[in-house]
């Protein structure tokens, strides 16, 4: 009997990620339909996006600006004497753009947004204030998730933008201030293996990490039940899951558009 | 006219309604009382169709509420006014702006919605708190906010999840003559959800002992002090040996 109860542990485990796939494809799909209901989350949308988005921007600026200055750094003394050193310029572009800026933002604002919004909700959930939002005839989905979720689609990618501007920039004077390399050098590096689609495919990272961030949020918000133990453990549980879901993105769009 | 018939549910093993039916007639207010968790808020879940239950039907005038559609329960929903057991205000926003999405959902032009916020806040004796948010409000003045929410859109309907509780005796009795007075003024077929006796017999047309999921025991305020039935004895008097099967 002991040798079948690891494939039970297995059995058990599948079953349990099947039933919270199907449930968050519910959801997904509740959500969708709920977007048609424009009149109801429009309104929001602009405050959700300047508490989603714009609030967000110095924590992601500060951290940005900390990863130019690291890249530059660690690249220059991987590079000396192997490496001439205006390729510091194409490592902090290259890295920043393709993966620094848009998975650490991401990663951040899991912690900021992500959990922001699954304590919000799922505090509105356990003081009845989604059946309260029932009872005036809303559909809670459309006035609260379908408006961040758009949020978040819309100003991730350019928080990301404003990130990786300041790495990059960061970057560059770390190098012409710290390290033996000219403005011109520092361009040339940057330039040298910079292809527009770089930038493209950073920000549909981002505003595929934005969706994830938010909709997470809102479906460990909306499922909470147990009080104030209930919300606590749904906002661990989103940050948790929007943050491995990230990763899990990050590998799929290296897999599909590189 | 609100209609239950046969009502049932269970949370997994616990049978919360068992056959439950109750009947308001247009105007009446009947209140629901029973001890503390014997599923009274559930039962008013149902009526809202916030919950669905296991078997039997809710009728809200003329409409089916248990297994319609979103679309048609909220035809329901925007005739009733539900008044949640600790208020359920939106944290977010202001009072007014509390009643003011009520108002808004119900189709009211913009620029009646200042006015008639006003006039709802006004006679929950919360006039000049119009800009506060919930968290500066004490209990009694949530609560207060809530019903004026409820009844800003003047509701056919009015489901009062206990209205009074955790307040003190002034407010509750300010809370009960509201109850009272709305139900002159708007004429609304209306369900209180309370263990607070007192309380039920100043605003309820008649009373009913919510036991074992089904209607224990109905009769008037008169009625309630006569009856020689134990379980209403038990609860009139507070006397736990007298409650069947304690």
């Amino acid at each position: 009997m002991r040798l079948l109860e690891p494939i039970r542990w297995i059995g058990r485990g599948a079953a349990a990620v099947a039933a919270g796939a199907g449930r968050t494809a519910a959801f997904a799909g509740s959500v969708a339909r709920a977007a048609t209901e424009v009149r109801t989350w429009l309104p929001e949308l602009g405050r959700q996006a300047r508490r989603i988005g714009v609030d967000s921007l110095p924590i992601a600026l500060f951290i940005a600006l900390f990863t130019g200055i690291v890249l530059a750094l660690q690249s220059s003394y991987a590079f000396t004497g192997a490496v001439p050193l205006y390729f510091v310029g194409t490592l902090v572009g290259k890295t920043i753009i393709l993966e620094l800026g848009p998975v650490l933002t991401g990663l951040v604002l899991a912690g900021r947004v992500g959990a922001n919004i699954a304590a919000e909700i799922g505090t509105m959930r356990v003081t009845e204030q989604v059946d309260a939002l029932e009872m005036l005839a809303y559909d809670p989905l459309a006035y609260l998730a379908v408006p961040r979720v758009t949020a978040g689609l819309l100003t991730f990618p350019i928080v990301v933008a404003f990130a990786i501007g300041i790495g990059v920039v960061a970057g560059w004077a770390t190098s012409i201030g710290l390290l033996d390399l000219s403005s011109q050098e520092f361009v040339r590096g940057l330039r040298m293996f910079y292809r527009p689609f770089d930038l493209q495919y950073a920000l549909i990272k981002s505003a595929s990490f934005g969706v994830v961030v938010t909709g997470v949020g809102c479906l460990f918000g909306y499922t909470t039940s147990g009080g104030a133990e209930g919300v606590g453990r749904a906002t661990t549980r989103a940050v948790v899951v929007a943050c491995m879901t990230i990763l899990v993105l990050d590998a799929f769009w290296a897999m599909v558009l590189l | 006219m609100i209609r239950l018939e046969g009502l049932e549910k269970a949370f997994g093993d616990l049978r919360v309604l068992d056959g439950f039916s109750l009947q308001v007639e247009t105007g009446e207010t009947v209140a629901v009382i029973g001890r503390s968790g014997v599923g009274k808020s559930v039962l008013l879940k149902h009526v809202a169709g916030l919950m669905q239950p296991d078997g039997g039907e809710v009728w809200v005038g003329e409409e089916r509420v248990d297994g319609a559609s979103r679309a048609d329960v909220n035809r329901v929903r925007l005739e009733m006014g539900y008044v949640f057991q600790f208020a359920a205000l939106f944290d977010s926003m202001t009072v007014a702006q509390n009643v003011g999405l009520a108002l808004r959902r119900h189709g009211i032009p913009e620029g009646e919605i200042p006015e008639r916020t006003r006039a709802s806040l006004d006679r929950v004796g919360l006039a000049g708190w119009e800009d506060r948010y919930p968290a500066e409000l004490s209990g009694g003045m949530r609560k207060r906010a809530g019903v004026a929410r409820a009844v800003a859109p003047r509701p056919r309907y009015l489901l009062y999840d206990e209205p009074t509780s955790g307040l003190d005796p002034v407010t509750t009795s300010m809370i009960d003559e509201l109850v009272v007075a709305l139900k002159e003024d708007l004429k609304a077929t209306s369900i209180v959800v309370t263990h607070d006796l007192r309380s039920a017999s100043r605003v309820a047309d008649r009373i009913a002992l919510l036991r074992e999921g089904r209607v224990a025991w109905m009769g008037t305020a008169a009625e309630i002090r006569e009856t020689d039935d134990r379980a209403v004895r038990a609860f009139v008097e507070g006397r736990r040996e007298l409650w069947p099967g304690d």
